[in-house]
C-alpha cells in the first residue's frame, strides 16, 4: 500500500476536489475505531432508525402478502400476459442484480487497481450488494407459474432422471447468480471478520460479546492472522473480478439469446454490465449520502468519494447512451422491418413515455454530472442517482415488457398493465433491501474500522 | 328477537343451496354464512354453539369445541348409505371397451334445420361432436354451435326439475294437471288450447300435431323465434304465390352474387355451401380456375371477407342495387344510374356471361321484395335446377312468424287463450318489445313453458318444464334440403329433460316415450313393412333417412315486385342482426361461444354497434364509446366498435344478449338491445338516432386494431410477408409469387446437421384462400382438448387460452370498396428448429421423433420463456386456475384422453397427439403404417371449407406433401429459421377485369398495402 493516494495532501491542491482526503485530517487510530464501533455498540440508537426501520418493515410485511397471495392464486394476479410473459418480474429481477454490481466493483475491482479511497465505502456497497441480490434472487423463484417446483432450476440427482436443460440461458442465470451470491457473501464475511474482533473486544454486554466473538472466528489480529486474512481476501477479489462482467452478460444472455426483435442483438453483454455498473453506483450514492449525514460520518465518506462516484457513473452512463444510439443505428441499418418497427415502437408507440423518461433520466440528467458544482453537493448528487435508479427500472420495462409487446405478427400484439400486486412485490422487495439495510447499520460497522485506520498516515509504511 | 328481518329455516337453506341460479349464487359455504339470517339461524338451531361461537373463545373451549365437531362431523357422515349392489358386467354391453369411443350419429337442430352430425361418447358420455360425412348439410364439418352444444348440454345452469309456480313438481302432477285443464276445453274442439313453437321441421312432430288437431280441430299452432326469416317466406310468396324453400348449389356456380347474405356462416345449409364454395376455388398447380364470388353488405362478414369484390353498402339501399342489376339483365325496370352503376353493370355482365351457372343469394335481413327480385333473377338467368333449388317448406308449419306471433298476443289480451304451451324459446324476454307478451301472458289461466333454463318465460308460467337437449332426446329433424335425420340420444336427460314430443304426447294423452314416438312414426310411413327394422338401424347409423330429400319444385318467377316508394328518413341505419355466436341469445350461457372471438371484430363477451371509420369519425366516436340508439319511444344503449370496410351512415348491431335469466354466465354481460326490437321495426331501423353518450366500455378483443397507426398494424399483414396475396392472374403469370427466394421453407445454413425424420413427419397445410374466418376450428380445438374459457377480464388482460386463434388483416384503403380482408388461423408451428425448445431450462417442451413439439405439462415449471421466445405467439398460459375442477357435470364432459392443465403450466397446441396415438395404434394392430387421412386433427375436422389439411409429410402421396409442394405454398417467418410444420397457401382473388381497378391494385410480387 505505497500509493501517492496515501501521501497526506499537499495544502496547495488540497482544495482541489480530485484532490481531497479519502478520510478528513485530524484522525487517530483510537478516534476511527471509536466513531465507527460507537455506532453499533454505545451510541444511542436514533430515533430516525426507529422510524425509517419501522417503515422498511412494513414494506418487508407487504411483501410477504404479495408472495402469499401470489402463491395461493397464481401468477395471473400480476399484469404478465401473453405476448408479456415477463414484466415486473425479471425487470426488478435485472434492476437489483445490476444494483448489486456497484458492490463488487467497488470492493474487488477497484481494491485489486489498489484504489484506496474505496475503503470507506466498500464495506457499505458489499451490503448493498448483497442485499440487492437476495432482492433480485426472489424474482427468478417466484415468476414461475409452480414455484413449489422451481428446485427444479438446480441440477441435482433425482428419480425423475432428469437434468434440467442447459441450452437454457435460465439455466445459465442460475449458475451465475447463486456463484455470484455465494462469492459475494464470503467475501463481505471474510473482510469483516478483523472488525468482529474488535466488537467483540469493545462490546460491554455479554451476549454481543459472544456473538461478535462467534461471528469473528477467534481472530487475535496475530500477524499469521493478517498474513492469511490479506492472501484469502486477494483470493476472493480475484474471484468477484470476473463476476462483475460474467453476471449481467449472463443476464443479458437472457435477452440476447432469444428471437424477439428489441432483445436479439450481440452487444447486450457489455451493454448490459456498463447498464449495471451505472445503476449500482446510482445506488450506492441514494444510500451513502443519507447515511453519512445521519451518522455524521462525513469525515470518512467525504467530498472526495461522491467525485469519484460521480465520475464512473458518468462514464457508465456515457456507455449506456452510446449503446441507445446504438440500438436506434442497428435497427435502421438491419433494414428488417421488425427491427425497424420495434425500434420505432418504443419511442413512438403506445409506451412512448417509458422510452423517452427513460432517455431523459439516463443520458439527459446525468450529463449535469460533468459540472464540479453538481458532483461537490451531495444533494444535487443524491438527486441525479434517484434519476438514475428511475431510468435504469424503465430501461429494463423498454427492454422486456416494450420489445415483448409487440413483436412479428401484429395479430398476437398485446398491451401490459402492471397490477397492485406487481408493485406490491416490487415495494415490498425494497423494504426487504432497507430493513436489512437498517439492521446492517445497527449490528455491523459499516464502514471497515481497520481498513480505515490504514489510511491514516502513521499506518504508511516508509521502507525506503 | 320479534322484529327480526327474516326467518330462515333448514328447509330454506337447502332450497336455496339447491337453487341453481338464485341472485345469491354463492361460491363457498362461508359466503352463506356470512348471511346475518344464517347467523340468526343458528342462534335458534344451536344456541349453545352460536354462542360459543359470538363471543371470544379461549383456546380451550375453541379445541373443545373443534373436537367435538370433528367427531360430530365423523358421525354424521356415518348416515347408512342405501343399499347398493354392484355387480360386474357379466355379459359386458356390446362394443363398449373402456377408453375406446363410440361414435353414434345425430343431428342438432337450430331454426328448424337439422345439421348432421357424429357424437363422440366415451362410456356413455358424449363428449365430442363432429360433422357427419354422410349428412348432406354436414359433409363431415359442423358448425360452432354444434361444437359449442356439448357445453350447452352440460351446462350446470340448465334448469334441473319440472316447477310448477316456481316449486318443484313432477312429471306426472304436470300431465294431470294439464289434462284436467284440457277437460273444459274438449267440448269446444280445444278453443283456447295455443302451442306456441321455434320453427319445428320435425316429420314426427308435425304429424303428432296433425293428430292433435283432429281431437283439437280449434286450437292454434303458432310459431315464431327471434330470428323470424319472414322475409324470406314473404319473398318467396312474392314470387310464387305459396311457402316455398330456397336452396343452393355452389359447386355448380361460377359467379355468385350475394346480397347481404352470410351464406357461408349463417341460415340453412351454412355448412355444406362453404364447403361447396370452397372447392370452387381451391387453385392448384394444374387447377386455376376459380369462381367469382360479389358481395353488397354493410357489416363485412365471414363471406364478405372471402369475396372477390366487395361493396359496402347500406342496408336500406341494396333493394335500390338489386333493382339496379335486374334492369341490367333485362328484368325491366329503370337502369340505375346513381354511384353503384359501374359495379351494378359490370356484375350483371359477368351473371349473364355465366347464365345457368351463377347464383344469387339473399341474406334473411333483407326486405322481402329483395328476395322477390332474386327469385326473378335466377330464373331470368336460368339458375333454378342448376344452381337454385325450390322445394316444399322445410318448417311443419311455415306461417308468418311475425303475424303468428302478433294473432296470438292479440288473443291473450283479449282473453281468448285458455292453455298456453310454450314449446321452447324465450319469449317473454324476446318477443317485441311492444307486444308486451309477458304482460299477455299474465291473462291465461294455464301457461307451460318447456325450456332449457328456468327463465323469464318460465317465471311467468304456472308449469316450467326443463327441456332435453338434443344428446338426450328422439327426435328427427330435417336439412337444408329436405333430408330428414334422426336425432338420436346419447345419454339420459340429465336433468330429466322432456323433448317436444313428449310434450305433444302429453296434450293429446299419449303415454309413450319419446324414442317410441319418433320410432312409431317411421315405422308407419317409411312403408318399410318388414323390413323396418333394416331401415331403422340404417338410419340411425348413416345419420339420414334415405330418400327423404325433397323433390325440386319446377318453379319459375318472372314478375319483379312492384316498387314501393322508399321511405325518406335522415340521419344513419341501424341494421338489427342476430349475434354471430350467441345467436338470437339461445347460447348466452355457453362460455365458448361467448368467448370465441366473432369473426372480423375478434371481440368476446360483448355485443357491439359496428360503424365504419368516416362516420365514427365524422360523429367523434372512438371505440367502446357508449351510443344511445333511439327508435320512436324506445332507446338501447351499446358500445360502438369501428370495423374498416363498413359502409358509411350505417350501425350493424348485434341482440340476443340481455335475457337476465338464462343461466349465471349470460348474467348481466352484453347490450340488451330488446327494446329496439319492436312491431314494426324488422331488422332494419330507419327513423333512428344515434347519440354518443358519456360513457365508454372496456370491450374485450383477442387481436388489437390500432386506430393510431392503422399503415403499421392493418397494413402490416402484408408489410410483414405474414398475408401473401394476388389475383389469379398474377398466380398464372407467377405461380410462386407467395414464395419467392429468401423464404426457404427447409432452413438456412445452421451448425448442426439436419435432424432426419425416417418415420411419420407430421404438419399440417392452411389454405388462407379458403379459410372464412369462422373461428369453428378454435372451437372445436377448445372441445377437443378441454381448453378453459377464462372470461371478459381475463381475455381483457390478454390471457385467453385458445390454441388456435384465426388472425385478421385488412389490405388497401380502409375506407374504399378495395378493402381486401383475409383471414389467418394460427395454430402451432410446430417448427423443425423450434424457438421455445432451447429456451426451457427445464426440457418441458421437446421434439418428438415424428417433428411434434411436444408440451410436458408435469414438467413445466411456467418460466413462459418459451411463450417469449416464440415468434407466432401460440403458447397459452394457465396464468389462475383457468379449468373448472369444481362442477360435477363438467367433469364428464372433458375428453378423457386429454391432460386438464393445472395452473402456472404452458400449454400449446399439439397436433392433436391423442388423435395421432390413437391412429398409430390402430395402425400398428394391423401392422401397417399411418394411412393418409386416417389421423384428423379436431380442427381440420371441422372446417367447413377444409381449410386445414394435416397428414404426414414424408408420404409423397400425402395430400399435405402435395399442398406443401404447391407453389402458392409458404412458411409464416421462415427468415427466422424456424423450419415450421405448418405452412400456408396464399389467398388468391378472382378479379372482374372489368372492375380489376378499384378491386385489386395490380402489384406484383408481394402484397402492398
Amino acid at each position: 500500500m505505497s500509493s501517492n493516494d496515501l501521501n497526506p495532501p499537499h495544502p496547495q491542491v488540497a482544495s482541489r476536489l480530485e484532490q481531497a482526503p479519502t478520510i478528513t485530517p485530524g484522525h487517530t487510530f483510537g478516534s476511527i475505531t471509536d466513531k465507527i464501533s460507537t455506532i453499533v455498540l454505545t451510541r444511542r440508537t436514533p430515533p430516525g432508525w426507529f422510524i425509517g426501520f419501522g417503515v422498511a418493515f412494513l414494506l418487508l410485511m407487504m411483501m410477504l402478502n404479495a408472495i402469499g397471495w401470489l402463491l395461493i392464486k397464481g401468477i395471473g394476479t400480476w399484469g404478465n400476459n401473453v405476448p408479456v410473459g415477463w414484466a415486473f418480474d425479471i425487470i426488478n429481477f435485472v434492476w437489483w442484480i445490476g444494483i448489486g454490481h456497484a458492490g463488487t466493483l467497488i470492493s474487488a475491482i477497484l481494491l485489486l487497481l489498489r484504489q484506496s479511497w474505496r475503503t470507506s465505502i466498500n464495506r457499505f456497497a458489499e451490503a448493498m450488494t448483497l442485499f440487492a441480490v437476495a432482492c433480485a434472487g426472489i424474482f427468478p423463484a417466484l415468476h414461475v407459474g409452480r414455484p413449489w417446483f422451481a428446485y427444479w432450476l438446480f441440477p441435482y440427482p433425482n428419480t425423475m432422471a432428469l437434468w434440467p436443460q442447459f441450452r437454457s440461458p435460465l439455466m445459465w442465470d442460475v449458475f451465475a447468480v447463486s456463484t455470484y451470491a455465494t462469492v459475494s457473501a464470503l467475501f463481505w464475511y471474510i473482510g469483516l471478520v478483523p472488525d468482529f474482533a474488535t466488537l467483540r473486544d469493545r462490546a460491554n454486554s455479554r451476549i454481543w460479546k459472544i456473538a461478535y466473538g462467534m461471528l469473528s472466528l477467534g481472530w487475535r489480529g496475530s500477524a499469521k492472522h493478517w498474513y492469511r486474512y490479506e492472501t484469502a481476501y486477494l483470493l476472493l477479489a480475484g474471484l468477484a473480478t470476473p463476476l462483475v462482467l460474467s453476471v449481467h452478460t449472463i443476464v443479458s444472455f437472457d435477452f440476447a439469446t432469444s428471437v424477439i426483435p428489441g432483445w436479439h442483438s450481440t452487444f447486450f453483454p457489455p451493454y448490459f454490465v456498463a447498464g449495471a455498473v451505472y445503476a449500482g453506483f446510482a445506488m450506492v450514492l441514494t444510500l451513502a449520502i443519507p447515511v453519512r449525514r445521519a451518522f455524521g460520518l462525513e469525515d470518512f465518506i467525504t467530498a472526495r468519494h461522491l467525485d469519484n462516484m460521480a465520475k464512473i457513473m458518468l462514464t457508465t452512463g456515457l456507455i449506456v447512451a452510446y449503446a441507445y444510439v446504438m440500438e436506434v443505428f442497428f435497427s435502421w441499418y438491419s433494414g428488417n422491418i421488425f427491427e425497424m418497427y420495434m425500434m420505432f415502437n418504443r419511442a413512438f408507440g403506445p409506451y412512448w413515455w417509458a422510452y423517452w423518461l427513460l432517455i431523459l433520466c439516463n443520458i439527459i440528467v446525468p450529463q449535469s454530472l460533468w459540472l464540479r458544482k453538481v458532483r461537490s453537493s451531495p444533494v444535487t448528487l443524491f438527486i441525479v442517482a434517484m434519476f438514475v435508479n428511475v431510468g435504469m427500472w424503465l430501461e429494463r420495462f423498454v427492454i422486456i415488457v416494450v420489445s415483448l409487446h409487440r413483436d412479428f405478427l401484429p395479430s398476437s400484439w398485446g398491451m401490459y398493465s402492471p397490477t397492485r400486486w406487481d408493485f406490491m412485490l416490487f415495494f415490498g422487495t425494497i423494504g426487504l433491501f432497507l430493513t436489512l439495510l437498517f439492521l446492517f447499520v445497527r449490528f455491523l460497522p459499516m464502514i471497515s474500522i481497520f481498513e480505515m485506520r490504514t489510511l491514516l498516515p502513521e499506518a504508511q509504511v516508509h521502507e525506503d | 328477537m320479534t322484529d327480526r328481518p327474516e326467518h330462515l329455516d333448514l328447509a330454506t337453506f337447502r332450497a336455496r343451496l339447491g337453487e341453481g341460479e338464485g341472485p345469491e349464487y354463492w361460491r363457498t359455504l362461508d359466503e352463506l354464512a356470512q348471511d346475518p339470517s344464517f347467523e340468526e339461524m343458528l342462534r335458534l338451531e344451536f344456541p349453545r354453539e352460536a354462542a360459543a361461537l359470538g363471543e371470544g373463545v379461549d383456546r380451550r373451549d375453541f379445541l373443545r369445541l373443534m373436537s367435538a365437531s370433528l367427531a360430530m362431523g365423523g358421525l354424521a357422515a356415518c348416515t347408512p348409505q342405501a343399499e347398493e349392489t354392484i355387480v360386474p358386467y357379466v355379459n359386458a354391453p356390446e362394443r363398449i371397451i373402456p377408453g375406446k369411443p363410440l361414435f353414434y350419429a345425430s343431428a342438432m337442430e337450430m331454426d328448424g334445420v337439422g345439421l348432421g352430425v357424429l357424437v363422440e361418447s366415451h362410456m356413455g358420455r358424449p363428449t365430442k361432436i363432429e360433422g357427419n360425412p354422410e349428412h348432406p348439410g354436414s359433409l363431415g364439418a359442423t358448425d360452432h354451435f354444434a361444437q359449442a352444444s356439448i357445453l350447452s348440454l352440460y351446462d350446470p345452469d340448465r334448469s334441473q326439475t319440472v316447477r310448477a309456480r316456481g316449486e318443484v313438481a313432477t312429471w306426472s302432477a304436470f300431465v294431470s294437471a294439464l289434462q284436467s285443464n284440457l277437460q273444459p276445453l274438449r267440448a269446444r274442439g280445444g278453443e283456447g288450447l295455443r302451442i306456441l313453437t321455434e320453427p319445428v321441421s320435425s316429420p314426427t312432430f308435425a304429424d303428432q300435431m296433425a293428430k292433435l288437431r283432429q281431437r283439437f280441430p280449434a286450437a292454434v299452432w303458432h310459431t315464431w323465434q327471434p330470428v323470424t326469416g319472414d322475409d324470406r317466406r314473404d319473398g318467396a310468396r312474392l314470387a310464387f304465390g305459396r311457402p316455398v324453400h330456397t336452396y343452393h348449389r355452389f359447386a355448380e356456380a361460377d359467379v355468385i352474387l350475394s346480397l347481404d347474405a352470410d351464406f357461408m356462416m349463417r341460415g340453412a345449409g351454412a355448412v355444406r355451401y362453404a364447403r361447396e364454395f370452397a372447392d370452387r376455388r381451391r387453385v392448384r398447380k394444374d387447377k386455376t380456375e376459380m369462381n367469382r364470388l360479389y358481395v353488397a353488405e354493410p357489416m363485412p362478414t365471414t363471406t364478405g371477407t372471402m369475396a372477390d369484390h366487395r361493396l359496402a353498402i347500406q342496408s336500406a339501399a341494396i333493394e335500390e342495387l338489386t333493382r339496379g342489376i335486374a334492369a341490367a339483365l333485362g328484368l325491366g325496370g329503370e337502369a340505375s344510374s346513381g354511384q353503384h352503376a359501374t359495379w351494378i353493370g359490370a356484375v350483371a355482365r359477368d351473371l349473364r356471361a355465366h347464365a345457368g351457372r351463377s347464383l344469387v343469394i339473399v341474406g334473411d335481413s333483407q326486405p322481402a321484395a329483395v328476395h322477390a327480385l332474386a327469385h326473378a333473377m335466377n330464373s331470368a338467368l336460368g339458375n333454378v335446377g342448376r344452381t337454385v333449388f325450390y322445394t316444399e317448406p322445410l318448417e311443419a308449419n311455415p306461417v308468418p312468424q311475425m303475424s303468428s306471433l302478433r294473432a296470438l298476443v292479440a288473443d291473450m289480451k283479449a282473453g281468448r287463450v285458455e292453455i298456453l304451451m310454450v314449446l321452447g324459446g324465450n319469449p317473454a324476454f324476446s318477443a317485441p318489445y311492444d307486444f308486451g307478451f309477458a304482460a299477455a301472458m299474465n291473462r291465461v289461466p294455464f301457461r307451460v313453458h318447456l325450456s332449457n333454463y328456468y327463465d323469464e318465460t318460465s317465471a311467468r308460467s304456472h308449469w316450467h318444464i326443463p327441456a332435453a337437449q338434443y344428446l338426450e332426446a328422439w327426435s328427427d329433424v330435417r336439412a337444408y334440403d329436405g333430408t330428414v335425420s334422426i336425432v338420436q340420444p346419447l345419454i339420459q336427460p340429465l336433468y330429466g329433460g322432456r323433448s317436444i314430443h313428449e310434450m305433444a304426447g302429453a296434450l293429446s294423452e299419449d303415454v309413450r316415450s319419446g324414442h317410441d314416438i319418433v320410432r312409431d312414426y317411421w315405422r308407419e310411413t317409411s312403408g318399410a313393412g318388414s323390413g323396418f327394422e333394416a331401415f331403422w338401424n340404417r338410419s340411425l347409423h348413416d345419420g339420414i333417412v334415405a330418400g327423404t330429400a325433397f323433390p325440386p319444385l319446377a318453379l319459375s318467377a318472372g314478375t319483379l315486385p312492384p316498387r314501393e316508394e322508399p321511405e325518406r328518413w335522415g340521419g344513419p341505419e341501424v341494421v338489427l342482426r342476430p349475434d354471430p355466436m350467441i345467436h338470437d341469445g339461445r347460447f348466452a350461457n355457453n362460455a365458448w361461444l361467448q368467448e370465441l372471438p366473432k369473426p372480423i371484430t375478434k371481440l368476446t363477451w360483448d355485443n357491439t354497434a359496428h360503424v365504419s371509420r368516416a362516420t365514427a369519425a365524422a360523429m367523434g366516436l372512438s371505440n367502446g364509446d357508449v351510443v344511445e340508439i333511439t327508435a320512436g319511444h324506445w332507446s338501447a344503449e351499446i358500445p360502438i366498435w369501428i370495423v374498416p370496410g363498413h359502409a358509411n351512415d350505417s350501425f350493424t348491431v348485434y341482440y340476443g344478449y340481455g335475457a337476465e335469466r338464462t343461466g349465471t354466465i349470460a348474467r348481466g354481460i352484453g347490450s340488451n338491445l330488446q327494446p329496439l326490437r319492436t312491431m314494426g321495426s324488422g331488422d332494419l331501423l330507419r327513423n333512428a338516432s344515434v347519440r354518443k353518450s358519456a360513457k365508454k366500455m372496456r370491450l374485450a378483443t383477442v387481436q388489437e386494431h390500432h386506430a393510431l397507426s392503422y399503415e403499421m398494424s392493418e397494413g402490416a399483414g402484408a408489410r410483414r410477408d405474414i398475408i401473401r396475396s394476388g389475383t389469379i392472374s398474377q398466380y398464372v403469370a407467377n405461380p410462386r409469387f407467395a414464395d419467392e427466394p429468401g423464404h426457404e421453407l427447409e432452413g438456412g445454413p445452421s451448425l448442426y446437421p439436419p435432424w432426419p425424420y425416417p418415420g411419420n413427419a407430421w404438419a399440417m397445410v392452411i389454405d388462407t384462400n379458403v379459410c372464412t374466418g369462422c373461428g369453428i376450428c378454435t372451437i372445436a380445438c377448445q372441445s377437443e382438448n378441454s381448453i378453459p374459457v377464462v372470461g371478459k377480464e381475463q381475455v381483457l388482460a390478454g390471457r385467453e387460452m385458445h390454441w388456435i386463434r384465426t388472425d385478421h388483416y385488412y389490405k388497401g384503403s380502409p375506407d374504399s370498396d378495395a378493402l381486401e380482408m383475409f383471414n389467418m388461423p394460427v395454430p402451432c408451428m410446430h417448427c423443425e428448429n423450434a424457438p421455445c425448445e432451447p429456451v426451457c431450462p427445464v426440457q418441458a417442451t421437446t421434439h418428438s421423433d415424428e417433428g411434434l413439439n411436444d408440451m410436458t405439462y408435469n414438467r413445466c415449471i411456467g418460466t413462459r420463456y418459451c411463450s417469449n421466445n416464440c415468434p407466432y405467439k401460440v403458447r397459452r398460459f394457465n396464468f389462475l386456475s383457468f379449468p373448472d375442477y369444481e362442477t360435477e357435470s363438467y367433469k364428464l364432459m372433458r375428453n378423457p384422453d386429454v391432460t386438464v392443465r393445472s395452473r402456472g403450466v404452458m400449454e400449446k397446441c399439439t397436433y392433436c397427439v391423442q388423435r395421432i396415438n390413437a391412429g398409430r395404434i390402430e395402425a400398428e394392430k394391423e401392422g401397417r403404417p399411418i394411412r393418409d387421412g386416417e389421423v384428423v386433427p379436431a380442427c381440420a375436422q371441422a372446417c367447413p371449407t377444409r381449410a386445414i389439411v394435416f397428414g404426414n409429410k414424408n408420404d409423397e402421396n400425402s395430400e399435405v406433401a402435395r399442398l406443401r409442394s404447391e407453389p402458392l405454398n409458404y412458411g409464416l417467418l421462415t427468415e427466422l429459421n424456424t423450419q415450421p410444420r405448418t405452412t400456408y397457401l396464399g389467398s388468391l382473388k378472382n378479379p372482374n377485369p372489368e372492375l380489376a381497378p378499384a378491386g385489386a391494385p395490380a402489384t406484383a410480387g408481394h402484397a402492398e398495402s
